[in-house]
């Protein structure tokens, strides 16, 4: 993959906790479009490198570079307004709010009229209805009023996903989307990936294979902390040593 | 389909109907007046509840709204109190409104440059920082005894009439309709802060302040905005006390107010305004009796009081209040 045409890279990324070494050198590049999976046994370091590409941990060495330019040193919010954003795989959502004022909130940061405390929300309409065509779009339409907390776990999944989309991100880092969901639903989640417009890339984790092979184009694995090998599907699956660190252990149930 | 149940509701209409006034609302504040003509012998009462109710409405906007807990905010009341009462004093400025927003003004300005260090430190170590800084100005004011008066107060206030027509009067008809006044406007910008998209932002940070980066929000300098705000109001409050008893004592500066104010507003209700000025209402009012019947003891009371609301009304009396009108209804 040339890295020209790379809208997110990152080179020889590492960190430590202590003599624990999570992220091991790692270089990868997400083309435009791009659906790549990242997969690997726990403890690979799977999250901690979405943490270091979102910016919520500082690597100890290497670079996220994104669209060319190096952003390794720039805070989490900056790069969302960049078009760097991430979902959690524990939802991280807010509780009290409804669905409608979360949304309509990261549209507000977006458009940088969350500052305006001079103006009722109500007459902020284009950004209200953006927000509500967002939760349409995710099947919440019908509890967009209705507190967070109140929600099923399921649509609260949906909700991490929407508070996402709501920055416009041109990179899209999904943990674990589907984490705690049902089979049946979980494949209802990733069809909203799959139906992402094509000029979003996605980077995601999933631990279930059916999915990955699936919806990724291309998949990453992680072991130990490095990259083991990246590959289109039908490569990684007949690797021995991918069967080796992770589909083996994988397949008993 | 679900598509028709969508379109069903106006997304932008239930946003405003969240901060329609209601008939409650009008009713509240048409009641505020009432003491005019029943109880005109405790109008310095009511222009006093009035002062601490602006006072609680600054501390709701940061600790009700944007999760920031304070036991130092006297900090704020006490210089708008000392500004005022300074400009009269030391000045010869004796105009109050010009002299109110000067108050505001200054600690709004104080509130600015201490937002700095506020939105860098959180949970205990916030609630330290600003006792300290507290603790700070009321001692710097009492060693400051030859501008302030140290412990024997600001004298020498002269405040001339409210417009050039209204003089401050003995039973404080003016001095209600004064603070009144402020407080109806002070309440009126806090709403309307509390229904924008700012507003909405702060209650953001309030319910997961993890997640505010992750949408691309800046939300330290939000923080930092309304502590500002928060604290010219303080100062607003502050300059009224000193504008209608024509006096200015340390204790405004003191964690007693600082940690009272808190009391009030968990008394009445974080988070929804009218909870600020009902525990204000409540606070001094319990006070007032119980001063008269026990003048030692009667935070024994409020204790208790405080105690009883934590415990059984977790969302403070306007909170209790509302969920028995649900059930009543329902």
């Amino acid at each position: 993959m040339a890295s020209g045409e790379a809208v997110l890279s990152t080179r020889g990324l590492s960190k430590r906790f202590g003599s624990l070494e999570v992220t091991r050198d790692v270089s990868i590049d997400l083309p435009r479009g791009a659906r790549h999976a990242l997969i690997g046994p726990n403890g690979a370091g799977k999250t901690t490198l979405i943490n270091l590409i979102a910016g919520d941990l500082k690597p100890d060495a290497g670079h996220v570079l994104l669209k060319g330019d190096d952003i390794t040193g720039m805070a989490t919010a900056a790069r969302v307004r960049r078009g760097l954003t991430r979902t959690f795989q524990i939802n991280t959502l807010f509780p009290a709010l409804t669905p409608l004022e979360a949304v309509t909130l990261a549209v507000c940061e977006r458009e940088g009229i969350a500052t305006q405390f001079w103006r009722n929300l109500a007459t902020h309409r284009e950004a209200i209805d953006e927000s509500h065509a967002i939760l349409g779009q995710l099947a919440l339409g019908d509890v967009a009023t209705r507190p967070t907390r109140e929600l099923a776990y399921g649509q609260q999944r949906l909700l991490e996903m929407a508070l996402a989309l709501a920055t416009k991100p041109k990179v899209l880092l999904l943990d674990e989307p589907a984490a705690g969901v049902p089979k049946d639903e979980s494949a209802m989640l990733f069809s909203v990936v799959a139906a992402l417009p094509e000029e979003i890339s996605v980077l995601f984790i999933e631990h279930d294979m059916d999915i990955v092979f699936a919806f990724a184009s291309r998949i990453i694995v992680l072991a130990g902390g490095g990259v083991l090998i990246e590959d289109v599907p039908s490569v990684v699956a007949s690797d021995p040593r991918v069967r080796e660190v992770y589909l083996g252990s994988a397949r008993h149930g | 389909m679900s598509n028709t149940t969508t379109t069903a509701i106006d997304p932008a209409a239930w946003i405003r109907r969240q901060s329609r006034w209601s008939a409650l609302e009008v009713a509240f504040w048409l009641a505020a007046l009432l003491p005019f003509y029943f109880f005109p012998t405790y109008l310095m009462l009511a222009s006093q509840i009035a002062v601490a109710a602006l006072f609680a409405i600054s501390v709701d906007l940061i600790l009700g709204y944007a999760g920031i807990v304070t036991l130092g905010h006297a900090m704020f009341f006490g210089i708008g109190a000392y500004t005022a009462g300074l400009l009269s004093a030391k000045a010869g400025w004796g105009e109050p409104i010009s002299g109110l927003l000067i108050a505001g003004a200054m600690a709004g300005a104080v509130g600015f440059v201490v937002s700095f260090l506020i939105v860098r430190v959180q949970h205990l170590a916030l609630i330290m920082v600003t006792l300290g800084l507290g603790l700070l100005t009321y001692e710097l004011a009492n060693a400051m005894s030859w501008l302030t008066g140290g412990t024997d107060g600001l004298r020498g206030i002269d405040i001339w009439p409210i417009f050039g027509l209204f003089r401050f009067d003995l039973w404080g008809y003016t001095a209600y309709s004064y603070t009144l006044a402020v407080l109806f406007l002070g309440f009126l910008a806090a709403r309307r802060i509390v229904n924008s998209s700012f507003g909405l932002a702060l209650r953001g940070i309030r319910e997961n302040v993890r997640r505010m980066p992750a949408i691309g929000s800046p939300y330290r300098r939000h923080l930092q905005a309304i502590y500002t705000i928060s604290a010219a109001i303080a100062g607003l409050a502050g300059g009224l006390l000193t504008q209608t008893t024509n006096t200015v004592a340390l204790e405004s500066l003191s964690f007693q107010r600082s940690a009272d104010v808190v009391v009030m507003l968990i008394l009445g209700g974080t988070g929804r305004l009218y909870g600020a000025v009902l525990g204000a209402l409540v606070f001094l009012l319990v006070r007032d009796r119980l001063s008269g019947v026990n003048p030692q003891y009667w935070y024994f009371w409020i204790g208790l009081m405080l105690m009883v609301v934590v415990l059984f009304m977790p969302k403070g009396i306007l909170g209790g209040l509302t969920r028995l009108a649900g059930r009543t209804k329902g």
